[in-house]
């Protein structure tokens, strides 16, 4: 190894890559301008959404209001809701959201109260739908409390304590450490995207600086000096790590200066609303993440750069062209999300069988990390097997770099 | 000098099975000399002079350049070897002084005797108006000077031209030649390898004809014409490859 020649290789590959529009666009523009546009984007529309659901009365439909005209008449009172005039088709004006909810009081419903079998009564929404059920969360709160108050008042005609029907109160308080909670919240999430994040940064200057060299006639050039080609590869293939780990932490500092950013301005009124609050805690969970966490998520993922430099530089080596490299390496993308997705799925633990499964392995340790849990024995296999997996990865793309067969492919 | 014994090289193919590129080829060049490698397209002598600048290793043969063996000391071999071909592009992105202090670095120049050397090549190729400009947006004569100074940078002994006009206008051709005149001039050992008759005729002090991966016939252009009976270079060429059918039978085997 000349690592003079390592860094002469390098360096000039890396002013290549900062001149080529196409890097530019994936390693800086994307993270530094779309990340943000989204993050504020996506919080504006969504403030502006949550805001106007919340200020816009309830349109609700009363079904049977003459079987609980006192109800009735409270729901018709409540500024909350907007009653419209009952309809047969009261299912299909909520599918086609018309009105977002419709509630049903049945035959006998009055006299029906002071019974000892309770009647039902049926709140029709549309699951999934934010204002069908906002609505019906407003409904069901209106209904509890019109509940509660006779329940008081019955009580009360009696001479008996309220206490009666409330016996004791029930509360819950978090032990966790404020970390944790970001952690258990963000633990999945994290590595997952760190993982895309990795694989997309390399992707495309491991294809330029391999198969693109080879369409552009630059390769047989580049092997004409005297350098040896384990030198070459490695510069090459620094660059390519380079590119790699600058996508993912610029995505990543973005991605937490944004979401901190968007969570202040919504929080702060910019966007204004009940949105902020949603808003707000998200940010509140960004702080929250214990930064020794973050400091084992990129110890672990370095070896993750290095396996993904090496390995899409020995894939993209095979193609004559950028375009066939890029039908090699595109399918790989799902290569990589299958298992990163599977470390997110509940359920899935760290084992010893789990834990030498490359990408799942680190999904899962940098869950536990992120968690405030760091298991040494696991971390240390890990990091091994990432290491191990790495300089497999390398030497293959050495090995293949030594090849005419590969480099000069007819 | 460049001395080659033997040197043959296969390849497998899927329709073709083992195929001998180059077989059994031996010849010398000496110091301030053109030898030229005259062949009909596919004929092995990309494959061939690739061997001489240890881009692929022989099977079996040997070949030395400037004294160093091609498979035993590759990186000597390339340091005192300047190779251009038609498939030895530039960096598009690169200007060209970044493209030859590339490669004067590459070849462990320092960086001012790199910058006195490019001073040096801009001045006798007359490159000083594009000389900060990227090569992407190059002329051909342009990108065929900066290749030029490119395989020079180092000063190599040993200069390998592989079908260096192949696409190239007029007048960037003739430059070519004339600067491949230069080298020779200069006392550099030469290869040059072209399918075009009248440029290897013109040029090279001995001559080889390849024919399906074998040196059919060698010689100075005097000798192949006494052996041939014949005053052209097509005309010695068809007769040293066994006729017009033979020659086109080779064409085929390559589809």
């Amino acid at each position: 190894m000349n690592w003079n020649a390592i860094c002469t290789v390098y360096f000039k590959e890396l002013t290549d890559t900062l001149r080529d529009k196409r890097t530019l666009i994936t390693t800086f523009l994307i993270p530094t301008l779309v990340i943000p546009g989204i993050i504020f984007g996506a919080g504006f529309v969504m403030t502006k959404v949550i805001k106007k659901a919340q200020t816009e009365a309830t349109s609700v439909m009363i079904i049977g209001a003459e079987n609980a005209p006192a109800i009735a008449a409270g729901i018709r009172e409540n500024e909350k809701f907007q009653v419209v005039d009952a309809a047969e088709d009261f299912k299909e004006q909520i599918s086609n959201k018309v009105i977002r909810v419709a509630v049903e009081f049945p035959a006998g419903f009055e006299a029906g109260i002071s019974s000892p079998e309770a009647p039902d009564i049926i709140i029709y929404h549309y699951q999934g739908e934010m204002k069908s059920s906002m609505g019906r969360g407003e409904l069901r709160s209106f209904l509890t409390n019109y509940r509660d108050g006779l329940v008081a008042d019955g009580l009360a005609e009696r001479g008996l304590p309220a206490t009666i029907a409330h016996p004791f109160n029930v509360e819950s308080q978090n032990v966790a450490p404020p970390e944790k909670v970001g952690g258990n919240a963000f633990g999945g999430f994290v590595p997952y995207i760190v993982v895309i994040l990795c694989m997309t940064g390399a992707m495309y200057p491991a294809m330029d600086l391999t198969a693109g060299e080879k369409e552009r006639g630059t390769m047989e050039t580049l092997l004409c000096s005297p350098v040896s080609r384990v030198n070459i590869v490695l510069g090459k293939f620094l660059m390519t790590l380079s590119a790699s780990v600058a996508t993912m932490a610029l995505s990543l500092i973005m991605f937490a200066v944004s979401a901190l950013g968007a969570a202040k301005f919504f929080a702060g009124g910019g966007g204004g609303g009940g949105g902020a609050g949603a808003a707000g805690e998200g940010g509140g969970f960004m702080m929250l993440i214990d930064p020794w966490g973050m400091i084992g998520v990129f110890a672990m993922i370095v070896p993750m750069a290095v396996l993904f430099a090496a390995g899409l530089l020995t894939v993209s080596l095979f193609a004559k062209s950028f375009k066939e490299a890029q039908s090699y390496v595109s399918p790989l993308m799902i290569v990589v999300i299958l298992p990163a997705v599977m470390g997110t799925l509940p359920g899935i633990e760290l084992t010893w069988k789990t834990a030498l499964v490359p990408i799942t392995n680190l999904s899962l340790v940098c869950k536990e990390m992120l968690s405030g849990v760091w298991n040494w024995h696991y971390i240390a296999v890990i990091f091994g097997s990432q290491v191990l997996y790495a300089a497999l990865a390398l030497w293959l793309c050495v090995k293949m770099f030594n090849r005419e067969s590969v480099i000069f492919r007819a | 000098m460049i001395e080659v014994v033997n040197l043959t090289k296969t390849f497998k193919d899927k329709k073709r099975g083992v195929v001998r590129a180059v077989d059994d080829v031996t010849f010398r060049c000496e110091p301030g000399q053109i030898y030229g490698l005259l062949g009909a397209n596919g004929a092995g002598k990309t494959t061939a002079l690739r061997m001489i600048a240890t881009l692929l290793k022989p099977v079996s043969g040997s070949a030395t350049v400037a004294g160093y063996d091609v498979t035993k000391d590759g990186a000597k071999v390339r340091a005192a070897v300047g190779f251009l071909a038609a498939s030895t592009a530039l960096y598009g992105r690169l200007t060209a002084r970044e493209m030859i202090t590339y490669f004067g670095r590459l070849n462990g120049m320092a960086d001012a005797a790199i910058r006195e050397r490019v001073r040096q090549l801009a001045d006798e190729l007359d490159m000083h108006d594009f000389l900060d400009r990227k090569c992407d947006k190059f002329s051909t004569g342009m990108k065929q000077k900066t290749s030029i100074a490119r395989t020079l940078v180092h000063d190599p002994a040993v200069m390998i031209f592989d079908e260096p006009t192949l696409g190239l206008d007029v007048m960037t051709a003739r430059a070519i030649v004339r600067f491949v005149k230069d080298c020779r001039d200069r006392g550099k050992t030469v290869i040059y390898s072209s399918h075009v008759m009248s440029e290897i005729e013109k040029l090279c002090d001995r001559i080889g004809i390849i024919h399906d991966g074998q040196l059919v016939a060698e010689g100075t252009l005097s000798e192949l014409q006494q052996r041939y009976a014949e005053t052209d270079m097509e005309e010695i060429f068809v007769k040293a490859v066994g006729g017009e059918a033979a020659l086109a039978a080779a064409i085929e085997k390559q589809l």
